[in-house]
């Protein structure tokens, strides 16, 4: 199901140094064409349809199309992120449309707790960091 | 007229690149799961001043095998015990597992998840009245880490609201290390031994996928973490859809590779995982079997699964084929046993199930169990949302079918190939199982010093799954900062010089420019292969000989002799891929990594005359299982200086009984 930029919609991220789609594409498939100032997904065929993508770009330029293989056209699936919840559409061949919302995350972005702060003690121990702060006991096994 | 030959990519590359030179204590080589966990551990253990650089091939954001997302945790051990969690695996691979490495991961495992949903991640909660809460409505609850009960689908996996699980880790990892010790678009290609001590590590020379640029790093210890190994078999489909892979295509069997050539014991390389799932569009089939209760059918309409023929079947591979949990190889050897006697093709009864859940729920509730059932596809396998879209497929309506798919190697999943570690420092763990350096020991180390993995790099250790994988990459950590404490002293050296390094990494590069104009069309010339071209060799090859999908799973010695010629061949004509831009250096590189990661597969299947997996693939000429012979570890080195591979036997030794 390889993504496709739609042209009229594809800014090429306004001649950043790089397109959000290059910056977060797994497998370095989405490039720029510096004179048009385009992306393009240059090699469909190492598509995992992961939707990266899809979800980050700012102009919503890029959708999927099923692999030519095996699935028949006339469908779409579509995200839409926000901060807490990504909705999605789902538009089947013969016209059917189902619409779902998901949380996906529940703190605001850029707070996840490090414990920048926290050092660990005994390096001896079998204990990770956040567990020796918590007093946790390691089990030992019954053996045989 | 001029003619259009030149390098397909945006960014070419050149014969002279740029060379940085760096030199850290800790070097973590990896972007996913296992080295976010070393990433956000490693300092609360190292010293200040203590340099670490992680480097990843993509972004981190949304690199690994969970980039896309998940809907399960699929380990979180609760109120289960270490000692079920090791039983449980131990079953499932077919007994011969390290059972420490298994133990150890179980303890550590909870810790984890608890991080993830503090840091963010929706987990999915039991109501009081004990209905489902999806993970923002369960925040009512409390956190599992407080007590909160979590919405179980089998005995270890938890539900999860998955899509940006990634991210979230992603971030906390970020924070911790800091953004100026990382270095992303970075591909590692080959690992340097030490100068001094061939048995020790030193460091690690890649290149950069943006600019024409290699790096050659020294450390003092390092962690290689990069997944597992996809595209190594010809998948089903083979158009726009070869990448159509069920593990990420991505994951280039790099972890293999670079630890084999740095001299490092391999383990179980024979186990591979081809999961069952739902034709094509390869979205999972758990959440149906677990949550919705769903049955397969055969192209009869028959429930084959429970029928006296299966369990028959199943006899024959005792105790593991009469577990109350049936391991997932035998699953698809019932599967493959249907589809060879003509009673295929397998049917997921989605219709039936739904029908029979609504039998029980009020409007409302199966409004929200069909959601249910399309948040499984669109938080990790977006592409099969699409298929049942595209073919007019809803579930309460329509059938789906399903399908073993191509073979992966991984060491995370229901699949246990890896590096031979050493367990945790432990009275309890046998001597054989635990090793280091002057009296001490290191836990998660390969058999070369200061060399260590996590995730799908450790062997005899599968079911980590996301969750266990990043506690390994914790664990790891620690252990990492007592081997630089413990090794102070130590000056990484390379034998190499900086253009030889150079002159290695940029081969294809320049065996590309010292051809390409001989001919008129750039992908064919006599004097260089592109990596594409490789790949489709590797791909036909193994699935011909290599007991893929074209022969059912089935290999036998003779096949296995003749594909061994043909990787030799591969080999030597690597040494003259082409590659006209960066994009395309990275694939030459991912394809040498999959030819060695591939050839140490079928040598451990070739070194094993039994057929231990029966459903993942099958010896001809060895039927069945050999307990009397092979009840035992397959573990291989490979010597690079003498290209020579080394196979033994190594003593499972059972701890839990």
């Amino acid at each position: 199901m390889p993504s496709f930029v739609i042209a009229e919609k594809c800014d090429g991220c306004k001649g950043g140094e790089k397109t959000a789609c290059m910056y977060i594409c797994p497998n370095d498939l989405m490039v720029l064409d510096p004179v048009a100032m385009k992306a393009y997904n240059q090699e469909p065929d190492q598509c995992w349809e992961c939707f990266s993508c899809v979800k980050i770009c700012p102009t919503q330029a890029i959708e999927v199309r099923g692999y030519s293989d095996f699935v028949p056209l006339g469908s779409s699936v579509m995200p839409m992120m926000g901060t807490e919840d990504i909705m999605w559409t789902c538009k089947f061949r013969n016209g059917v449309v189902k619409r779902f919302k998901f949380p996906i995350r529940t703190t605001p972005e850029g707070t996840a707790n490090a414990y920048a702060d926290l050092k660990g003690k005994d390096l001896n121990s079998p204990l990770l960091s956040t567990e020796e702060n918590d007093g946790y006991k390691m089990p030992a096994p019954k053996t045989a | 007229m001029a003619l259009p030959n030149k390098p397909l990519g945006e960014t070419k590359a050149v014969r002279d690149p740029a060379v940085e030179e760096r030199e850290v204590d800790i070097l973590i080589v990896g972007g996913g799961m296992a080295a976010c966990g070393t990433a956000f551990e490693v300092k609360k253990w190292a010293p200040a001043g203590t340099k670490i650089l992680l480097v990843d091939k993509a972004a981190m954001e949304r690199s690994g095998a969970v980039a896309q997302g998940l809907s399960a945790i699929n380990t979180y051990v609760g109120k289960n015990t270490p000692e079920d969690y090791v039983k449980m695996v131990r079953n499932d691979l077919m007994g011969i597992v390290r059972e420490d490495l298994i133990f150890d991961l179980g303890c550590h495992v909870d810790d984890s998840v608890h991080l993830f949903e503090e840091w963010g991640l929706p987990i999915w909660k039991k109501s009081a009245d004990s209905k489902n809460m999806d993970g923002k409505k369960g925040q009512s609850m409390g956190t599992l880490k407080a007590g909160a009960e979590p919405v179980r689908t089998g005995k270890w996996q938890i539900m999860i609201n998955g899509e940006s699980y990634k991210r979230v880790v992603a971030e906390a990892a970020k924070l911790a290390l800091g953004t100026e010790n990382i270095l992303e678009r970075v591909f590692i290609v080959e690992l340097l031994n030490d100068a001094n001590n061939p048995k020790q590590i030193a460091g690690a020379v890649g290149f950069s996928v943006r600019e024409n640029k290699v790096y050659i790093i020294k450390c003092k210890t390092m962690m290689v973490a990069c997944g597992g190994a996809v595209n190594i078999y010809q998948p089903r489909s083979i158009g726009e859809g070869t990448a159509l892979a069920w593990y990420p295509v991505w994951n280039a069997g790099s972890t293999y590779t670079m630890c084999l050539r740095a001299g490092a014991e391999l383990s179980m390389m024979e186990n591979r995982f081809t999961p069952a799932r739902f034709k094509d569009g390869y979205g999972p089939v758990g959440a149906w079997f677990l949550l919705f209760k769903a049955k397969t059918l055969n192209g009869m309409g028959e429930a084959y699964a429970g029928s006296d023929a299966a369990k028959k079947e199943l006899q024959k591979y005792a105790p593991y084929g009469t577990a109350a949990i049936t391991p997932t190889c035998l699953r698809n050897h019932l599967m493959l046993v249907e589809m060879k006697e003509g009673r295929g093709p397998i049917i997921m009864d989605t219709v039936t199930a739904l029908a029979d859940l609504a039998k029980t729920m009020d409007k409302k509730e199966l409004k929200h169990l069909e959601s249910e059932a399309w948040e499984d596809f669109l938080d990790m396998t977006c592409g099969q949302a699409n298929l049942w879209c595209a073919t007019n497929t809803e579930p309460e309506k329509k059938n789906s079918e399903v399908m073993p798919t191509e073979p992966y190697l991984l060491g995370s999943h229901s699949g246990c190939c890896g590096m031979w570690v050493s367990g945790p420092d432990f009275d309890w763990v046998p001597a054989a199982y635990k090793w280091g350096d002057k009296g001490k020991v290191y836990n998660r180390m390969t058999t070369v010093l200061g060399l260590f993995t996590a995730g799908d790099g450790v062997g005899c250790s599968g079911h980590k799954f996301s969750s266990g994988s990043h506690a390994e990459g914790r664990m790891a950590a620690k252990s990492m900062v007592q081997f630089i404490r413990d090794h102070a002293d130590f000056k990484p050296a390379i034998k190499e010089t900086k253009e030889q390094l150079v002159d290695m990494v940029y081969k294809p590069v320049r065996n590309f420019l010292d051809h390409c104009n001989y001919t008129t069309a750039v992908d064919i010339n006599p004097n260089y292969v592109k990596p594409a071209g490789m790949a489709l060799r590797l791909m036909k090859a193994t699935n011909e000989y290599g007991a893929g999908t074209a022969t059912y799973y089935l290999t036998n010695g003779k096949n296995l002799e003749i594909i061994m010629d043909m990787l030799q061949t591969m080999r030597e004509d690597c040494e003259k891929l082409g590659a006209g831009d960066l994009h395309e250096l990275m694939r030459a590189w991912e394809i040498y990594h999959r030819i060695y990661t591939v050839e140490a597969h079928l040598r451990h299947i070739q070194f094993r005359k039994e057929t231990r997996y029966p459903g993942f693939y099958y010896r001809g000429d060895f039927p069945g299982q050999d307990d009397k012979n092979w009840f035992c570890f397959v573990n291989s080195t490979y010597d690079k200086a003498k290209n020579e591979w080394t196979l033994l036997k190594r003593d499972y030794i059972k701890i839990i009984p």
